[in-house]
């Protein structure tokens, strides 16, 4: 068992995990935070999409014990301190981006890099951000509307 | 003044939680229950000789191993078989863990539990099975003609075989009336196997009150009534004593439907034995494996016709891949045999389908559940013959068209829920007028001549269909007001993203007149709703929709009935607006619905200030009657049920503009264009929702979805590595129009929409591809380098020609 100390939506947490621990389990498992969901385990869905360091990783094709040390932020880590939700979050309601919401978490991780990168990206570019999250539910044109529309909420905004 | 909130895209409620991490899945549960993993035969068909777990039992961390020997009583006999057919002569189903024989890759033979995944699955891997490897039956052709049989005891691998026959008005049988038609084509269409592919496999967590003798199961299904029955059924415990909860559930597009799933009984029959909470949590690749496949047909097709392209006379003929079991029935070849009728009227028809096993995994129903078969045979029937006679794709679809004032109209078959196949309303001719516009039907042939000016192949393709949505037999509704002024409301039946939880509360919301705000539901909980059937075949919002409706005017005549006592006024004088209950044309005399539901309910104690105006001394009770009435209940509450007379049937018409690249052959969507028509809407923003992720899963079935079986029985693709399915940079942008005929069998006037999408796509795009490239597209799915050989067989025969 490796003692690792990660921390996750600004709050610095431990764990004790063996070397094979899948971060994606750590996180959901060891640490409750049950917002990060796996749907394929070999990285080609992009459900389990966390932030590290403020980049999109595959929590489960990522070892825990590689990431010790590190900051991590997942869905739940998106909304302000007082609950408002991210103009990200905020979008995928108004723009109807999601329907069972499995792949949710993934999507809003990766756009909220995505925008960070490229506050104002063009409708190609959306879908090249976009194009390593799967979603089995909405056809992604309303998440490529969320995008579009984060954006604005983001520019209003600022 | 309350805003009306039926028809309105009102936002959905069960976002904020899942927006935020708060959704709570299947895996999300049972933090420290043990878990279970599954050895899973590696063959397609052998033998089990033995099971050796002796290296297995010295895994640190493993609870238990069960196989086949270990299950007692009903848990060891046959899976029930849930559809029984009369034409399913030889049906047949798995056993929870394989005895004796496995007959495709991935069926469960040995259950482990342990203390976690990891510790499970180690142990799994040193279990040895032996086996003697028998010779397996892959592809439905093969099968169909194989000495060699899935199951010893059924004769030619023939589960099913089902003919339906409707004779021309003149009485001619189809076989006549294309013999004697003016002209016949006859061909044949592949369609492969593909899958519903949630991203949330499937899971079942179990916890066992030893002290109560009561079970709690939840289950990532789209059936917890049924599961709860079949659990209660398999282990011998009384109903009242199991619950099934279904939670937000991660996708279910069918494969969720069939129940129980071996895991779905193994799973609590460990939790009770061992007197822990035991969970099992689907991976990827045992989705693939060992759940559930759908579409894979072979079609044999001859239709006659005169000039006009009007059908006089059509003979399908369909092998169906079963795969290796039947627990679903043969619903899926009724499905595609009486749905390929679609929105016409035919001459004669003759449907005859072969159900057949192969050692391959089961054939259960994918959203569409059938019909996108169907709509394949007769879109490219529809075509075939435009091209024959050189009309217009539409004109001769146009020809054929059920008309506005021939409603409600009989095909003359039998459908899926065992009642007549009779469409209750419609409007082809403006559907197809309205999608003409949308696309640009007219002005295409301009596009296309500039479009090869500049040397690119493009095509436009149509696609026709009729959906029987909202299949029987019933569902339910409560509505509780409580003396906050909440209205609750539960229905048995389940959620798997299609925004239940908005569009039911729209509906209450109406109906009671109070704000949405106000309204709860619950969907699938066996403890708020113990009758139901399930969420598939586009029948939510139709069958719980209706019942829930039904309920809140029980709930509403009965509050208006009592505010009327309160405020010594008419019943029929009162409206409720905005949670209070009015007299008409006086808004100052009201009674908050709060307190209607306080004195509906006659109280001894007094525990907050509302219940103290219900008491026994609070003056509000007549004397000369007792305090519930004879026939009344307390409380401000109401129950109902749906159950439909037969289906509705929503339709609608897809068409799509692509473009076919010369060099790559790859096909990309330029438009695509969908006329809808489910009746009335309830929530516009949930129906496009529900059309664009279903043509998103078209667009996989027609260019990339294919489960690919090697000669043994292997499935070669079982990863989103291999299994293709569209992400948004292959799903073209859906334009929408709706048409609203709202059915006459129900009190909203609603059909379903959730499979709508998919339908059609397969052949629409077919039709596209056809006209772009001039070649017969006539299998499904096609993939750049299958276009490729088409078009080199295509140059290879006009070169032999000249």
């Amino acid at each position: 068992m490796h003692e690792i100390t990660l921390t996750v939506n600004g709050v610095v947490r431990q764990a004790a995990v063996p070397a094979r621990r899948l971060l994606s389990d750590c996180l959901r498992h060891d640490l409750g935070l049950t917002g990060t969901h796996v749907g394929c385990e070999h990285g080609v869905c992009g459900c389990c999409t966390v932030l590290l360091d403020g980049e999109p990783v595959r929590s489960c094709l990522t070892f825990a014990v590689t990431v010790d040390g590190r900051d991590i932020t997942t869905v739940e880590g998106l909304a302000g301190q007082d609950g408002t939700l991210s103009p990200v979050q905020r979008a995928f309601a108004e723009c109807h981006g999601l329907q069972c919401g499995f792949c949710t978490p993934g999507f809003l991780c990766t756009v909220t890099a995505l925008l960070r990168d490229n506050p104002a990206p063009s409708d190609e570019e959306v879908l090249e951000g976009i194009s390593g999250n799967l979603c089995r539910c909405t056809g992604y044109q309303n998440i490529v509307k969320s995008v579009h529309r984060a954006a604005e909420i983001m520019a209003e905004e600022s | 003044m309350t805003t009306k909130l039926f028809g309105e895209p009102v936002r959905r409620r069960e976002d904020p939680r899942l927006l935020t991490g708060r959704g709570l899945y299947l895996d999300d549960l049972g933090a420290g229950a043990l878990q279970a993993a599954f050895v899973r035969s590696p063959h397609a068909h052998a033998r089990i000789r033995d099971i050796d777990v002796s290296a297995a039992i010295e895994v640190d961390g493993l609870v238990a191993i069960y196989t086949w020997e270990d299950l007692p009583g009903a848990l060891a006999e046959p899976l029930p078989l849930l559809i029984p057919h009369p034409a399913l002569t030889h049906g047949r189903t798995a056993y929870p863990l394989a005895r004796e024989i496995v007959r495709h890759v991935g069926e469960p033979v040995v259950m482990v539990v342990a203390r976690d995944r990891y510790l499970a699955e180690d142990a799994c891997a040193l279990i040895e099975v032996d086996y003697e490897i028998l010779k397996p039956v892959v592809g439905v052709e093969e099968a169909a003609q194989s000495a060699q049989l899935v199951h010893a005891d059924v004769p030619g691998n023939v589960g099913a075989h089902l003919i339906q026959e409707v004779p021309s008005a003149a009485g001619l049988g189809a076989r006549e009336a294309i013999d004697a038609a003016p002209h016949t084509l006859a061909f044949r269409l592949d369609i492969e196997r593909s899958a519903s592919m949630p991203l949330e496999g499937r899971g079942v967590h179990a916890r066992w009150d030893a002290d109560d003798h009561s079970l709690r199961v939840h289950s990532s299904t789209q059936t917890s009534t049924s599961v709860r029955m079949a659990i209660a059924a398999k282990l011998g415990l009384p109903l009242p004593k199991v619950e099934v909860v279904a939670p937000d559930v991660g996708g279910g597009f069918g494969v969720k439907i069939v129940h129980p799933w071996p895991e779905e009984i193994l799973v609590p029959w460990a939790a009770i034995r061992l007197g822990q909470e035991v969970k099992w949590t689907e991976d990827r690749r045992e989705h693939f494996i060992s759940s559930a496949h759908e579409r894979a047909q072979v079609q044999s097709v001859r239709v006659g016709f005169d000039d006009e392209g009007r059908i006089l006379g059509l003979d399908v003929e369909i092998l169906h891949d079963h795969g290796a079991y039947t627990p679903y029935g043969i619903i899926v070849p009724i499905i595609t045999a009486t749905q390929l009728l679609g929105p016409y009227k035919i001459g004669a028809y003759r449907v005859a389908f072969s159900s057949i096993y192969t050692n391959t995994v089961q054939v259960t129903p994918y959203r569409g559940a059938g019909r996108p078969q169907a709509v394949f045979c007769m879109e490219r029937s529809m075509d075939h013959i435009a091209e024959h006679l050189g009309a217009d794709r539409t004109a001769v679809r146009a020809a054929n068209f059920i008309q506005p004032d021939e409603f409600p109209y009989d095909q003359g078959l039998i459908f899926q829920d065992g009642r007549p196949l009779i469409y209750d309303s419609g409007d082809y001719p403006e559907s197809l007028r309205l999608l003409k516009e949308l696309i640009g039907w007219d002005d295409f042939p301009a596009l296309k001549a500039r479009a090869a000016a500049e040397g690119r192949a493009i095509g436009i393709g149509i696609g026709c269909y009729v959906e029987g949505t909202g299949v029987g037999p019933y569902e339910g509704g409560h509505v509780q007001v409580t003396s906050d002024g909440r209205v609750h409301v539960s229905t048995g039946l389940t959620s798997q993203g299609q925004g239940h939880e908005t569009v039911f509360a729209q509906i209450a919301a109406t109906e009671l007149g109070v704000p949405l705000e106000q309204v709860s539901v619950v969907t699938g909980d066996t403890r708020r709703f113990g009758y139901a059937v399930g969420t598939f075949a586009s029948r939510a919002a139709v069958m719980s929709g209706n019942a829930i409706a039904l309920a809140c005017r029980k709930v509403r005549e009965k509050a208006l009935r009592i505010a009327a006592e309160a405020l010594e006024a008419d019943p029929r004088d009162l409206e409720i607006v905005d949670g209070e209950v009015r007299v008409v044309g006086a808004p100052g005399t009201a009674i908050p619905l709060a307190t209607v539901a306080v004195l509906s309910n006659p109280l001894r104690y007094a525990f907050d200030a509302e219940a103290a105006r219900a008491t026994q001394f609070a003056g509000t009770s007549s004397f000369d009657r007792p305090p519930v009435a004879e026939g009344e209940e307390p409380g401000l509450e109401g129950r109902d049920y749906y159950s439909p007379i037969r289906s509705t049937f929503a339709s609608g018409m897809h068409a799509a503009i692509v473009e076919t690249d010369p060099l790559t052959a790859e096909i990309r969507i330029l438009r695509y264009a969908v006329v809808h028509d489910c009746g009335n809407l309830i929530n516009p923003m949930i129906v496009e929702g529900q059309i664009h992720g279903g043509v998103a899963q078209g667009v996989g079935g027609a260019l990339y979805e294919k489960m690919v079986y090697d000669g043994h029985g292997q499935l070669l693709n079982a990863s989103f590595m291999d299994f293709l399915m569209p992400y948004a940079t292959e799903v073209p942008f859906v334009e929408t129009a709706h048409l609203e005929t709202p059915s006459p069998l129900n009190p909203l006037g609603i059909k379903g929409a959730g499979e709508a999408g998919v339908i059609p796509v397969s052949a629409v795009i077919a039709s596209a591809i056809e006209d772009a490239e001039g070649i017969r597209i006539d299998r499904m799915p096609i993939s750049p380098s299958d276009l490729f050989d088409l078009r080199r067989a295509a140059t290879g025969r006009s070169t032999s020609e000249t």
